[in-house]
């Protein structure tokens, strides 16, 4: 299971892809980091003088985690579609269909290794805010938590992509209802008469308590759930798939 | 143990909709042995071959890889069959040997011993001088062993190729065909093909496939026999009539193919060339051409299935 990770992480640094994503989230985010630190100092002055005002770690990393949210959103569908539809594709997934591994090691192995690369784009992106603690004081506890957020959040979305993946031959129709289903989660609940299920739904209501720096259990819960989900449904649609 | 087949496959059957496209299949190998598989394109050579190799679940029927069942204990049975799928199932952005060893991870050969069955397998497969160039750029019969070696790197006990020869070039044939008697001393291989001769040059045993049934299985040799000459093709530049040929002893029957060719049937157990001969010699025919006509395994082929055919119509 860890050899199929290993083996879906490295691929992935084989082609250009995963290098010109991790370039391009960089340059965005980076720019949008020094738009938030533009307008910090901008503020700064006025702010100094109330007490109990939202500090640097408030004005300059929880935008910048929120928007990186965004750009993962834009960005899973790219890594996650090739995952299963390109296999079929190519004609190599009778390769880890008849080694001797279980459908679920074979899912699993799939999903560690897309996370592992999002791991490292989300380390790249957690380096911004955590250069600014060589000038100022930061608030590391807040910090841990919207990434811990942001974790879970990616976890959800390749699940979810995952699976789309697997359903399809065509990478590029995984790639478009990945989008249209991560984005359909992510505003479900702008309707003002969304009721209880729909805000429970939305993928952005469980990350917002996260930058806020309250880590709910719920909400861990909520994430969990997604990802479980969808990968249950992974490894049952693959083996139906065996079976007729 | 010893004895009992490496493989058993029992009324294996697998129905698409409303389509048999396998059906009540039966047969065992054992150690050591070719088995060939033939038949024509979309006879359910490649849908056997899938569940075998347990890409596709049967729909009734039972198989048994070295005393394990697929279905009930898949990772013990799976771990003993190496497959090699019609288009081979190759990572092209990986070296050779990249790719080897994620096959040695995957098919769990414990790390100590994996850089030697990976050099195995590069070793048997002639991979040495490409064993770092990426695959995608490999001519397709080097990929076609990268295929092989794929299938043969946990050393299984079941080799199961799904027309391994298609599309390659002549040489690439040979070299290919080479290379699976190679591995038949150590394995026992299961091959699907629709070209006779490679049959003919590789295996043992032989299964005719029909429409998702098994409608011949037999030893080469009782191939053959389906294949004996039972004609003779004669040119004779100063002929007898046809009806001194007749009366040579064991002729059947004798066409005229011109003045002075003809073909003479025979009973397989009487056979007259030296008769023939004999007579042509003494009797001054002057004898131009005497050619056995052998049944090509094409001829038994299609009058296996025509035969299987037309006792469908009947019953």
């Amino acid at each position: 299971m860890l050899a199929l990770a290993r083996n879906e992480l490295y691929r992935l640094f084989l082609s250009p892809l995963a290098w010109v994503i991790l370039a391009l989230s960089q340059v965005i985010l980076a720019y949008l980091f020094l738009t938030h630190i533009d307008y910090f100092i901008q503020i700064q002055a006025k702010i100094s003088a109330i007490p109990g005002a939202p500090g640097v770690t408030e004005l300059i990393a929880t935008p910048l985690l929120s928007n990186a949210a965004t750009i993962l959103l834009l960005l899973t569908p790219l890594i996650t579609m090739r995952l299963i539809a390109e296999e079929r594709r190519n004609e190599s997934l009778p390769l880890l269909l008849s080694a001797p591994l279980s459908m679920l090691q074979i899912v699993l192995g799939k999903f560690l290794g897309t996370l592992g690369f999002f791991f490292i784009l989300l380390l790249l992106i957690i380096l911004m805010p955590l250069s600014l603690a060589i000038g100022s004081s930061l608030d590391f506890g807040l910090l841990a938590a919207a990434f811990l957020g942001l974790i879970l959040l990616v976890a959800s979305f390749t699940a979810i992509g995952l699976f789309l993946s697997s359903l399809t031959k065509q990478p590029s129709i995984a790639a478009v209802t990945t989008f249209a289903t991560l984005f359909l989660l992510w505003i479900i609940d702008w309707s003002t008469q969304s009721t209880g299920l729909f805000n429970w739904l939305s993928l952005l209501n469980h990350y917002q308590p996260f930058l806020q720096g309250e880590v709910r259990t719920s909400d861990i819960a909520y994430y969990l759930i997604i990802t479980v989900v969808f990968l249950t449904l992974t490894v049952r649609h693959l083996d139906s798939e065996r079976l007729n | 143990m010893a004895d009992s087949p490496l493989l058993n496959v029992r009324s294996l059957s697998r129905v698409f909709g409303t389509q048999h496209a396998v059906n009540d299949v039966s047969f065992s190998i054992n150690k050591g042995e070719v088995l060939g598989f033939l038949g024509p394109n979309g006879a359910g050579k490649s849908t056997t071959m899938k569940m075998l190799s347990g890409n596709l679940a049967p729909s009734y029927g039972e198989i048994t890889i070295n005393g394990y069942d697929l279905l009930s204990e898949p990772k013990q049975a799976k771990s003993h069959i190496g497959y090699l799928p019609e288009t081979p199932p190759l990572y092209k952005e990986l070296t050779v040997a990249e790719f080897l060893y994620f096959c040695a991870q995957i098919n769990q050969i414990p790390s100590s011993n994996r850089k030697k069955a990976i050099n195995i397998a590069i070793d048997r497969c002639g991979l040495n001088d490409v064993a770092q160039r990426l695959i995608g750029h490999l001519s397709k019969g080097f990929q076609q062993r990268v295929g092989i070696a794929q299938a043969i790197i946990h050393s299984p006990a079941v080799v199961i190729l799904d027309e391994p020869t298609s599309g390659l070039d002549p040489i690439q044939i040979k070299e290919i065909r080479h290379l699976i008697r190679d591995i038949a001393t150590e394995h026992s291989v299961i091959l699907s093909t629709h070209i006779l001769p490679e049959v003919q040059t590789l295996c043992d045993r032989v299964q005719i496939i029909n429409q998702g049934k098994l409608i011949f299985s037999d030893s080469l040799s009782g191939l053959s026999q389906h294949m004996q000459a039972s004609s003779l093709l004669v040119t004779l530049k100063a002929p007898p009539t046809r009806v001194q040929l007749y009366t040579l002893e064991g002729v059947s029957s004798v066409e005229t193919l011109s003045p002075t060719q003809f073909k003479l049937h025979y009973h397989p157990e009487n056979n007259p060339t030296e008769l023939l001969l004999e007579q042509a010699v003494s009797r001054q025919w002057q004898l131009m051409e005497l050619t056995p006509i052998q049944h090509s395994l094409e001829d038994v082929f299609m009058n296996i299935i025509q035969q299987e055919n037309s006792a469908m119509e009947q019953s």
